[in-house]
């Protein structure tokens, strides 16, 4: 194995092959680098625009280095707190990276679900524009290729900060990990759920958006007889594995009272 | 395998070892540099027993690659006791907070960043503070306690 450095991440980008495997936080690429089952190149950068945070016109640019330790001390990125709070314990939200959360294999990746929910799109290191979430976590894992790296993630701030929901549900408090994190965003307009967006994790391959879900919610008030109809509706076309933690059939049972419960409370405002 | 010369501050010291490519932190300190007081649990991040505090954070010794601490300030639990034992590891030994021992130098590290961040925490925030360090003898209570009481005596003091 050999560890390389660069000192921008263009470097980093262009040193990426298919036996690279890029290392930000190194949570997880550390396990592998310890069981000697990592890949045979370990790409690093110390560029310092991964762990800029910028302010934009609708929201923010986060580095894709920035930690979850980073996001809770930022003032106004409060909405994000809840979320970066619910990874790991103290050590590792000193080290997690937002970047390296849309990369984390199941059960992790509950800061992605949150930017999933809230529209993020990610830039890409060496190509120009930012292009959805969405899309990187479908293609994610599945290029048998160069895996690209995230430079930066471009969040949107929800209008209305009661907008957005989050909930990590486990069994371990405080810190255990995911049976399902669910992430919903729900602007309005004249009292109607417009572009909602709701999004669930450790319930598939990748975090994935509640499709069902959202066609239930769009142009609705948010009221008991929607908040039903889509509970019933929650695990639809949604894909949970079974591990140690939770069956398949028991991640589908609850999902539903779990997304109830949030969009209870965020009626109640 | 090729070797990486790494130069950092180890407890208030300048200390200087090569790194095999890829090792770990953990590693290096108690094998390269010789300190033992970081433990080895499970090399995973789940047990916390190899906290240290790099650049005044705790971090997980053993998912840090060694050369990510080129330049920078390391602390681990042997460099507490200055002269004296550090208050911590005097109230740790008065509540009884530790039995075996192996969580100690971990549970210390997260304490006294704890600590020099909030002189007067909540039990909860104690709570929070060490719940990325398992300890498999104590039920943590003696823990809990020690800290809170040291947070107590320096106020008073
Ligand atoms: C004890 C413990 C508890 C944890 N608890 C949680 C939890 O509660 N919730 C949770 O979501 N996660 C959890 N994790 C998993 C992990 O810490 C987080 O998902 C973290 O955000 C991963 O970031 P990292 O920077 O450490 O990633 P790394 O280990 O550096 O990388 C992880 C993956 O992402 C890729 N990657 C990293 N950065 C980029 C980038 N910029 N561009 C492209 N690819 C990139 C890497 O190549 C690798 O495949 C836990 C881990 C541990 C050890
Ligand atoms: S040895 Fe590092 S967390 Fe267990
Ligand atoms: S004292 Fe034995 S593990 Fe904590």
């Amino acid at each position: 194995m050999r560890v390389e450095s660069y000192n921008t991440l263009a470097e980093a980008a262009r040193a990426m092959g298919p036996d690279a495997v890029f290392m930000a936080g190194g949570t997880l690429v550390m396990r592998d680098v310890n069981a000697g089952t990592s890949a045979g190149r370990v790409v690093r950068s110390a560029d310092p625009a991964l762990t800029e945070i910028r302010a934009t016109g609708d929201g923010f640019s986060l580095g894709s280095g920035v930690t979850m330790a980073r996001v809770l001390a930022h003032r106004d990125l409060a909405f994000l707190a809840p979320v970066a709070r619910a990874v790991g314990g103290p050590q590792v939200r000193n080290m997690a990276t937002i970047g390296g959360n849309i990369f984390a294999h199941h059960p992790y990746g509950d800061f992605a679900v949150a930017l999933l929910a809230l529209g993020a799109r990610v830039v890409l290191a060496g190509q120009g524009g930012a292009k959805p979430l969405d899309d990187l976590l479908r293609e994610r894992g599945r290029s048998g290729g160069t895996s690209p790296i995230v430079a930066s993630i471009e969040v949107p701030r929800p209008r209305d900060p009661r907008a957005f929901g989050f909930v990590k549900v486990s069994r371990i408090k405080p810190k255990g990990v995911s049976v399902m994190s669910i992430a919903v965003n729900l602007p309005r307009d004249g009292g109607r759920m417009r572009g909602a967006r709701v999004a669930f994790g450790a319930m598939g391959p990748a975090p994935l958006r509640a499709s069902a879900v959202e066609r239930v919610l769009e142009g609705q008030s948010l009221d008991a007889a929607t908040i039903a109809r889509a509970a019933q509706l929650a695990s639809d076309g949604l894909d949970p594995p079974t591990d140690a933690l939770a069956s398949a059939w028991y991640r589908r049972e609850v999902a539903g009272t779990h997304l109830r419960r949030l969009l209870e409370k965020m009626e109640r405002g | 395998m090729a070797k990486k010369p790494v130069t950092f501050m180890l407890n208030g010291s300048e200390r200087a070892a090569f790194a095999e490519e890829g090792l770990n932190l953990l590693e290096f300190l108690r094998r390269a540099v010789g300190d033992l007081s970081p433990k080895y649990g499970c090399g995973q991040g789940t047990c916390g027993a190899c906290t240290v505090i790099i650049d005044g954070e705790t971090h997980l010794s053993c998912l840090t690659m060694a050369e990510a601490v080129q330049g920078r300030k390391v602390e681990t639990a042997s460099g507490l006791a200055n002269g004296k034992v550090h208050p911590l590891q005097e109230a740790f030994m008065e509540h009884f907070a530790a039995q075996c021992g192996y969580c100690t130098p971990g549970m210390l590290m997260s304490a006294k960043v704890l600590l020099d961040h909030n002189p007067s925490p909540s039990r909860a925030e104690v709570i929070e503070a060490i719940s990325g360090n398992l300890c498999r003898c104590t039920g943590y209570e003696p823990i809990i306690d020690a800290i809170l009481a040291t947070a107590n005596t320096r106020r008073l003091a």
